[in-house]
């Protein structure tokens, strides 16, 4: 065991440093969180700066385009880029990590070189139309239908939860291609044009009042059968394979981020006197322990990826599972710092307290998520 | 870095694991329960043989030549098996006391307002949370100190306790487990070697804490166990996910807290030192809760074996650094307060950069 970094990785997070100190002066005011289009460009600004100093796709293999960074860089480059308060990844997400990776381990050489260096330059935003109204948690339930029709597909159905749909220039779809076949062996992956004839886009409003996903209605829309990823039927496997690109790195920005904020919550509690109430002061310091464990759990996790080359095993799902419900805690200690300011959504992290109810929903449930565990980590029989 | 255990270090513990199932399996766990913990003196020497006093003491000095990190692994088996005795005090007296290291002697500790375990057994005793800085009590004053002690029926039939008089007699003052002055007793960076205020304290924390943590995974493991043979309206009730679920809960404590207990070993960092104990303390009592509870009827018996893990995890938990100090201990390490240049001195090794915005 050794948490100490080599002379290589130290160099690799100087160089990071120096040119996130350069850069940042530089970025353009952050856009308020209802103009699309303005934090779109915000968005693919970072991404085509992040190009140009051969940062993009740190975690691609090399002949995707990528940079081929071992999962201890990519652990490096997250942390930094938060810790300066570089821009996270935002309208960049599904390109960067799972409908690229998708297509890097999965696509022919001619859909690669279509798909992958637009998203790494930061010039097309991709979308994801996985979840349906009736396929959330069964994702495998899902019914959007496509028909194969001469050279194309059409699609008609609906999906939910699919974020940035209003600015994106591609979505990653699920769809029915076999409605006979057993659910998870009838699904095909497709990558579709969000300017098709046919689409549909509802922005629906969160609790936090800001419209951060939509609904997709699919109306007939024609999708060419090129465009489609992997065999025909096999769109499930394809799916799960980009899973595999995990390599513990996946909320390292959160973990610095929540660390940082229960920092500035001290300083908050301590300016105001409400540090002297030894339960918030010691409910704080219980989060310290919470956040400074899961740093070392994602950096074990990492090192397993290293040395496996594979997802970490115990890794992911017992991760989520704690930090999901942690992090709301650490919104409920800010309401107690924040005392009566805590109803004004104006204050720093009174939007995040809303925000922070998504967390054991999203990305798989805590439900599900220990359903995982307990039966792929601890072997326990499935339920019915 | 690579924070996994090495090769070395994978030996280290299934050899420690390996021992234990040898001169300490279910049958003389029972035994020792039988015998209220009463310490097997040639059991203790084995210890002592296969280095578990001497790990950390230089090998010029009879030692092992080892770190915190390997000692922590076979802490982590002792607490898996529920190994009796005071092997933290003993560990930590090597060197200190004669025949400490070899496993000759017995070796408790007394601090303030806690019970002493196994202290009619012991050959010295290391008085207070600085107990490397003064004397041990040994020989004509251990035996006045044991004639003013008071036996108590304990309740964990592993570790026999007596109430120490008060006011606490030898070396140190009696120190509190709660102020907020534990910020102010992290200890500053040293070499091992030298005695200092508040080392001993936290390496006594963090064997406890890797103790807690093997304790948590053993009973994770008996009970995961359990729900997979013990069937009821026709199924394995592990297949309910109202047992499920409490299994995958177990198992989320536990591995956050084996990450916070090597870590903590590695850096020697107070702070992260009280995170280990904390969550450490945490996992091992409610594990050895939900374990007790998924047991059902069982594991409200004295035949199980659950309620051994659940006593001992209690008394842990009580020992060295409490939940409450370790939470202010983790609070003052807090915001701007806690980036001044003492939160962040360690002992015996060099400070990795501490990572996470820390």
């Amino acid at each position: 065991m050794d948490l100490t970094y080599t002379e290589a990785e130290e160099e690799f997070r100087g160089r990071l440093r120096e040119w996130l100190a350069a850069v940042l002066r530089g970025l353009p005011a952050k856009p308020s969180a209802d103009d699309w289009p303005a934090r779109r460009a915000y968005d693919t600004t970072w991404q085509r700066m992040l190009y140009d100093a051969g940062y993009a796709g740190l975690h691609w293999p090399v002949d995707a385009g990528g940079q081929g960074a071992t999962p201890t860089q990519h652990l490096i480059f997250l942390e930094e880029t938060e810790k300066a308060g570089a821009p996270y990844v935002g309208a960049n997400f599904v390109g960067l990590l799972h409908a690229g990776p998708t297509i890097a381990a999965e696509g022919t050489a001619g859909q690669r070189a279509r798909w992958l260096p637009p998203v790494l330059r930061g010039d097309e935003i991709w979308c994801q139309g996985f979840s349906e109204p009736d396929a959330g948690s069964d994702l495998a339930a899902l019914r959007t239908r496509a028909v194969r029709d001469g050279d194309d597909y059409v699609v008609t159905g609906q999906k939910i939860w699919t974020s940035h749909a209003e600015v994106a220039d591609w979505c990653e779809l699920l769809v029915r291609t076999d409605p006979d076949a057993p659910k998870h062996r009838g699904i095909s992956w497709l990558a579709m044009p969000m300017d098709a004839p046919g689409i549909t886009v509802r922005p629906l409003r969160t609790l936090a009042g800001s419209t951060e996903f939509a609904e997709v209605f699919l109306d007939e829309v024609r999708v060419p059968a090129s465009c489609r990823v992997g065999a025909e039927n096999d769109g499930w496997r394809v799916t799960m394979v980009t899973l595999s690109f995990e390599r513990g790195t996946a909320f390292v920005g959160e973990v610095v981020a929540c660390r940082r904020t229960l920092d500035a919550l001290a300083d908050e509690a301590r300016r105001t006197g409400r540090w002297d109430d030894p339960a918030l002061r010691r409910r704080l310091g219980r989060l310290n322990a919470e956040f400074r464990a899961l740093w070392r759990l994602t950096q074990a996790n990492v090192s397993e990826s290293e040395r496996t080359g594979g997802v970490p095993g115990v890794g992911g799902s017992v991760f989520k599972l704690r930090y999901s419900g942690v992090r709301q805690e650490l919104y409920e200690a800010a309401a107690e710092v924040l005392g009566a300011d805590a109803f004004d959504v104006d204050r720093e992290w009174v939007l995040d307290r809303l925000s922070s109810l998504s967390y054991t929903i999203a990305a798989g449930t805590s439900q599900i998520q220990r359903n995982i565990v307990a039966e792929r980590i601890l072997g326990l029989p499935k339920g019915r | 870095m690579d924070f996994q255990l090495s090769d070395d270090q994978r030996a280290l513990r299934s050899g420690m694991r390996d021992l234990l199932g040898a001169v300490f399996d279910r049958d003389r766990l029972r035994a020792a329960v039988e015998r209220d913990g009463a310490l097997d003196r040639s059991l203790w020497r084995e210890l002592g043989a296969a280095g578990f006093f001497a790990l950390r003491l230089p090998e010029e000095a009879g030692g092992v030549g080892l770190g915190l990190p390997e000692a922590v692994l076979l802490f982590e088996e002792a607490g898996r098996a529920l190994l009796p005795g005071p092997l933290v005090a003993t560990h930590l007296a090597a060197g200190l006391v004669e025949g400490a290291a070899e496993g000759e002697a017995v070796v408790t500790a007394v601090t303030a307002d806690l019970p002493v375990a196994h202290l009619a057994e012991a050959d010295a005793a290391l008085v207070g949370t600085d107990a490397l800085a003064g004397e041990p009590l040994a020989g004509e004053a251990l035996r006045a100190f044991v004639a003013g002690a008071r036996p108590v029926r304990s309740m964990d039939p592993l570790t026999p306790l007596h109430r120490a008089p008060t006011p606490v007699a030898a070396g140190s003052r009696a120190a509190s487990q709660r102020t907020p002055t534990d910020a102010e007793r992290a200890p500053a960076a040293t070499e091992r070697t030298p005695a200092h205020a508040g080392r001993f304290r936290f390496e006594a924390a963090l064997l406890t804490a890797a103790e807690q943590l093997g304790s948590a995974a053993r009973t994770t493991e008996a009970a995961v166990q359990h729900a997979g043979d013990r069937e009821q309206f026709g199924s394995p009730i592990g297949s309910f996910q109202a047992v499920k679920h409490l299994c995958a809960d177990m198992l989320a404590r536990t591995e956050p807290a084996r990450a916070a207990v090597y870590a903590a070993a590695l850096t020697g960092d107070p702070v992260e030192i009280a995170a280990a104990k904390l969550l450490a303390d945490e996992a091992a009592v409610r594990n050895a809760r939900d374990c007790l509870q998924i047991h059902g009827g069982m594991g409200f018996t004295w035949e199980a074996d659950v309620h051994l893990h659940l006593k001992r995890a209690w008394l842990r938990a009580s020992s060295w650094l409490t939940g409450a100090g370790a939470e202010e201990l983790l609070a003052a390490g807090l915001g701007a307060a806690g980036r001044l240049p003492r939160s962040s001195a360690a002992y015996g090794r060099p400070v990795p950069e501490a990572g996470g915005g820390g």
